[in-house]
């Protein structure tokens, strides 16, 4: 019999033993925690949820008085006005947008040499590198903002421009896309890189077409990381540009409040319009930001 | 040839810079490291440097602007409106933090087991996360106020609120409001970070205790936390760097009557008179400042972490 029972690996005899275990009902327990996560998915929903409906709400139910929970009516209107009526949202939006895109591709392109460096070879001062990227991380962006505006307003004048974005932008994005690139070159093995390297390729030539496609899931990660980190920038969009030329949409979505009838259904409108992307990128991509963002933090 | 190898001729310490740069692996790293570093530097240090220099001076906006010492700081330092800051700042701090870790490891905990739909409940966690922060404090926004409020409509049917005040009437409500955004949109981020630090810890550990007799909270604190402290830290390190920095929340929330340290800043640089531009600046400096001492405190508690991941 012990020899028996030590042939078995633990996952088979446990396997074993959930077939022979009487079929229970849910212990007080597990009722617990199926009804925490609920409630826990619920917090975390409703807000998504209230905008949805206030969104889709006409004018006179958004004002009701208690609010209705589930929307009596069904009304586009405020999808339609956000877009078309309001001078600013839309080119706010664009503006986001290809603020974002141009960040994202200079951050990789500057990320992936520079994780390459940091992950492949050896140099002196590498320590005091690394420090500084990561460092970047803890400044306070307030204390930046003033001399930047100096200096965008002076010198270097790119005030409310795209270029007084981008900029301040890339300092948002490349820690994040060093470190996170840094730890998928690290674990990937060498081999491939050095087979094409005996095959007479330069290095940065094994980077770019050995390396960067290896590692696509985790750069396309990086890349959607420092999208999510661009757009969601507030303060330098505030302070670096003045009107919806350059402006970003989470300036833009904050210019609804200063009119005198707050227009809550397009405010809500334009809230969904800027985040239903978002939401989406980030359910179908939540493991591999997960993967990357705590990468860093268990391994070190 | 003679230089190429540290031998017995002449010991380690004795070689120049190029020599040293030449056996590491040559000018090659350098180059690309080069863009990312001369951004960083360029961007990032030199007008944390700069602002310094602006806040000794009286009126950097105009050509001839003077030196005036520490008078910006002083007169910062002096407004009854910046110490109520700084006080909403630390409250708000302290508590989101302190929130954030508990219900993070708390949900953490929660779905740490396998169980049916438990992918689809990590992605819906993350949702909060992934809205701008501005965006966030503006659906609150529309839940907290006067009209059509559904928060303002429960507070005032519970008759916490008197009818006709929202939430964000008074100091603490918006610091609680903030704070309720501010937990709603960054718990899930700790959650995640802590689930991956408990889901490296070795599940022989938990069978040998339970093995030796100890009860769930035993293991929880003899196992559990210790495993925890490293990611812990970190991510307490970071998550306090951003709280002392908050600004889109007060922005929204508070606007100019309940700034946090970060908005009462930018009113003065952006939305003052030119002498306010200076002053603004110092209370920047001021939070810089913070934050070195922040990270000091934490980087001697984690010594070794820093030490490990260099």
């Amino acid at each position: 019999m012990a020899i028996q029972e030590q042939a078995m690996s633990p996952a088979a005899e446990r396997a074993r033993e959930r077939d022979l275990e009487p079929k229970r009902k849910w212990t007080i327990g597990e009722v617990g925690r199926y009804i925490a996560v609920a409630l826990v998915v619920f917090i975390a929903l409703a807000p998504l949820y209230w905008t949805f409906i206030t969104s889709i709400k006409n004018g006179v139910e958004i004002n009701a008085s208690p609010p209705t929970l589930f929307p009596q009516s069904f009304d586009l209107s405020n999808y339609t006005k956000a877009l078309t009526n309001s001078t600013f949202f839309l080119p706010t939006l664009r503006n986001s947008v290809i603020i974002a895109v141009v960040t994202t591709v200079l951050a990789l392109l500057f990320g992936i040499l520079c994780a390459y460096a940091i992950a492949r070879l050896k140099f002196f001062g590498k320590p005091a590198v690394l420090m500084t990227i990561l460092s970047v991380n803890m400044f306070p962006f307030i204390a930046m903002v003033g001399p930047l505006f100096v200096l965008f307003t002076g010198p270097i004048y790119v005030y409310n421009t795209y270029a007084a974005l981008v900029i301040p932008d890339l300092v948002l994005t490349l820690p994040l896309t060093v470190w996170f690139l840094t730890s998928f070159f690290r674990d990937l093995p060498p081999d491939l890189e050095e087979a094409a390297r005996v095959d007479g390729a330069s290095r940065l030539q094994a980077l770019w077409h050995v390396i960067v496609p290896l590692t696509a899931p985790g750069v396309f990660a990086a890349a959607i990381l420092s999208f999510i980190a661009v757009w969601n920038d507030f303060l330098f969009g505030l302070t670096l540009t003045t009107d919806e030329s350059a402006q970003p949409v989470t300036v833009g979505i904050t210019r609804f409040n200063s009119e005198h009838v707050i227009a809550y259904g397009q405010l809500a409108a334009a809230a969904i319009i800027v985040t239903v992307p978002l939401v989406i990128m980030v359910l179908f991509l939540q493991r591999r930001i997960v993967a990357g963002l705590t990468a860093g933090a268990v391994k070190g | 040839m003679a230089t190429r190898t540290a031998t017995a001729e002449r010991p380690v310490e004795r070689l120049t810079l190029g020599e040293r740069v030449r056996m590491a692996g040559g000018l090659m790293p350098y180059w690309l490291v080069l863009p990312a570093i001369l951004l960083i530097l360029v961007i990032a240090v030199y007008p944390m440097i700069d602002s310094i220099r602006i806040s000794l001076l009286d009126n950097p906006l105009l050509p001839a602007a003077n030196f005036v010492g520490l008078s910006n700081y002083i007169h910062v330092l002096s407004d009854p409106v910046f110490q109520g800051a700084t006080a909403t700042t630390l409250i708000f701090t302290v508590i989101s933090v302190a929130l954030e870790t508990i219900f993070g490891l708390g949900v953490a905990l929660l779905i740490n087991k396998t169980f049916p739909g438990r992918g689809l409940v990590r992605a819906a966690i993350l949702v909060p996360w992934a809205f701008p922060t501005v965006v966030s404090a503006q659906m609150w926004l529309l839940m907290y106020n006067d009209q059509t409020g559904v928060i303002t409509y429960f507070l005032q049917s519970l008759h916490m609120l008197a009818p006709g005040d929202t939430m964000i009437g008074s100091t603490n409500g918006v610091i609680a409001a903030a704070l309720i955004t501010d937990v709603w949109k960054t718990t899930p981020f700790m959650a995640l970070l802590l689930l991956a630090g408990l889901q490296v810890i070795p599940a022989e550990l938990y069978e040998a205790a339970s093995v030796d007799g100890c009860t769930r909270w035993q293991r929880f604190w003899n196992i559990t936390m210790p495993m925890l402290k490293n990611p812990l830290l970190i991510a307490l390190l970071f998550r306090t760097l951003d709280a002392v920095r908050v600004f889109d929340l007060f922005y929204v929330f508070g606007q100019r009557s309940v700034p946090s340290m970060a908005s009462y800043a930018d009113f003065h640089m952006f939305a003052g008179t030119p002498e306010d531009f200076a002053p603004g600046v110092a209370s920047a400096v001021i939070v810089f400042i913070l934050g070195i001492i922040i990270s000091l405190i934490f980087v001697s508690m984690m010594r070794d972490v820093v030490r490990e991941a260099a």
